[in-house]
């Protein structure tokens, strides 16, 4: 098992975009590479990194999704020599711990991975050789609350923030052995990281009830009518908190959130205000980073006007 | 949420008699409800032992009834048919009948990981969804759910280049499913998108499909995960009686 262990460093860490990153959360991926710049964190590329097998291969058979993500931590360890694996999405984020987890725990996927790395002709995965944390994690681990205050240019004061976490980044509890473990680590029930950082960019955080409820990323298209309906519960619960804003940390979370927001217009007429930004997005502006290179102008809801109209950008 | 157990007795059990005397006492009208017997005769005695061969459904004999998965899940709170403690119970005593009636709401567990989170006994419910609509589609149950077209259009693309390439992904799902790509809510999304994102990026980005991400030298992989598939295909169908044979030849 891995632990945080204060001689990682975490200024430099192996870097996994995913798939999602590449498409519709492009924008996700330009924040973070921006903020990483801003803050002089070095994010170096997995190599030739594939997809993880989001929440899909999962269930073709459970046992291919760990051989997946265990063939990109793989090449992290093996081939780059790095202790320390950054995801910025919540589902690749999900599947490698969960990898780390199944290959430990169970002989059962620890064959299937070391037969199918023979086969494909890679090193197989060695269980504790790398850390995989979440975008969350890194800032958290470099800079810290203080650290972000510190380096805040323009504060995001006046701007109500509700956090959404969704349902990878926390759940099932056992694949995340170092959540739950008091002052300072992450909560399974109540996460605060996204909370805490963007507190201290200065932004005004609301008590935000759903922020683990789930946005039916599984179905967004295969049950699209199920998706709409938990997406428009997310929104709408946020408006009744009084945010302008949902921060979120996931692709897939923030365009069902976007993409769903718009169908609920569309198809049911149901209006909800609060624009979506990825944490990343809001950091960055704090860091005096302008809403191009942030990609906030690919945000589908009506982040750009906000930021603008609030005098962030 | 409170778990209505009431919708779980069939309607057409329950009687009610505008005027019904029995040996002297009135028993007419709502309050005297009555709910007629089961007698069950046809149990599926194998059916645990099959559901626990599929992928997800290995711990289902932990199940101790608790009720925590359904009150914690996503879907039945929208759906109060959904509910995975009874069809788990279902699933142990081997009442097939029983859990067909709700074979077609079964596909649509978002996978949210409520129902494992608080599982105390490591059944891992969310496994077992996924197990029993693999299981009703096996057994020719239920027709493919769109849920299994988009798992397999994606899984498709991940064993094919190692990557996946989103807009290949949608356009290959609404292809399966005979759905026009032009929904009106997608065309309203990029006129959104349009506001800020000159034409030509979004052309871009949907060009993506002739520079198509993939893994280099994934060829010893693809085979691997090919024959890896194919063995699961094989054995999960043996495990549920059906004839491996003809599948031999994928
Ligand atoms: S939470 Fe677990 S033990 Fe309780 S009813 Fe559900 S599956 Fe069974
Ligand atoms: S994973 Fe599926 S069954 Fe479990 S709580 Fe979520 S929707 Fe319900």
């Amino acid at each position: 098992m891995t632990t945080v262990s204060p001689q990682k460093d975490y200024r430099e860490v192996a870097y996994y975009p995913g798939c999602a990153l590449e498409g519709t959360g492009h924008a996700y991926d330009r924040s973070t590479r921006a903020v990483a710049e801003a803050l002089g964190l070095r994010l170096v590329d997995v190599r030739n990194w594939n997809c993880c097998g989001a929440m899909e291969v999962k269930n073709v058979d459970p046992k291919l999704q760990t051989y997946l993500s265990s063939r990109v931590m793989s090449i992290a360890s093996e081939e780059m020599g790095h202790d320390v694996v950054m995801a910025p999405c919540n589902g690749c984020y999900h599947n490698l711990k969960k990898a780390e987890h199944d290959i430990a725990n169970d002989a059962g996927s620890a064959e299937v991975v070391a037969e199918l790395s023979r086969k494909a002709g890679h090193a197989t995965y060695q269980v504790g050789k790398l850390e995989t944390i979440h975008a969350l994690d890194w800032i958290k681990r470099t800079l810290g609350d203080e650290g972000v205050r510190s380096r805040v240019k323009r504060p995001l004061t006046g701007l109500k923030v509700a956090n959404y976490y969704g349902c990878m980044y926390t759940r099932p509890r056992h694949i995340f052995p170092e959540k739950d473990k008091g002052p300072g680590s992450e909560s399974t029930a109540r996460p605060h990281f996204m909370d805490d950082i963007l507190a201290a960019a200065g932004a005004e955080i609301v008590d935000y009830p759903l922020k683990t409820a789930c946005c039916g990323g599984a179905h967004t298209l295969s049950d699209s009518d199920l998706s709409t309906k938990l997406v428009v519960n997310l929104l709408r619960a946020a408006e009744a908190c009084g945010a302008d804003v949902i921060a979120t940390e996931c692709p897939t979370c923030h365009s069902g959130l976007e993409m769903h927001q718009v169908r609920a217009e569309t198809r049911f007429g149901i209006t909800t205000r609060p624009a979506m930004l990825y944490f990343t997005q809001l950091l960055g502006l704090a860091l005096g980073i302008g809403p191009k290179a942030l990609g906030i102008h690919e945000n589908v809801s009506s982040a750009l006007e906000l930021v603008r109209e609030r005098g962030l950008a | 949420m409170p778990i209505h157990e009431k919708s779980l007795i069939r309607p057409e059990n329950l009687t009610t008699h505008d005027k019904l005397e029995i040996d002297g006492v009135d028993v007419s009208g709502h309050w005297s409800t009555f709910i007629e017997s089961r007698v069950l005769t046809d149990y599926n005695e194998a059916l645990q032992d099959e559901v626990q061969a599929l992928p997800g459904g290995e711990a289902v004999h932990r199940c101790w009834q608790c009720g925590s998965c359904t009150n914690a899940c996503t879907v039945n709170a929208i759906n109060p048919d959904f509910n995975p403690r009874y069809w788990i119970y279902l699933i142990r005593l081997g009442m097939e009948q029983e859990l067909l009636r709700d074979k077609d709401i079964v596909w649509q567990c978002v996978s949210c990981n409520k129902c494992t989170h608080v599982c105390p006994r490591d059944v891992n419910p969310e496994g077992v969804m996924k197990a029993l609509a693999h299981w009703l589609e096996l057994k020719g149950h239920t027709a493919r759910s769109p849920s299994t077209e988009f798992d397999e259009e994606f899984a498709s693309q991940v064993f094919e280049t190692g990557k996946i390439e989103e807009s290949r992904v949608i356009r290959g799902f609404f292809r399966r499913t005979g759905q026009p790509l032009m929904q009106d809510w997608l065309i309203a999304m990029t006129r959104r998108m349009l506001r800020h994102v000159p034409v030509k990026l979004l052309l871009a980005m949907g060009l993506q499909g002739l520079l198509r991400p993939s893994t280099r030298s994934w060829g010893a992989a693809r085979g691997a995960i090919r024959d890896y598939v194919a063995r699961r295909e094989r054995e999960n169908r043996r495990a549920l009686g059906l004839d491996a044979a003809a599948h031999q030849g994928d």
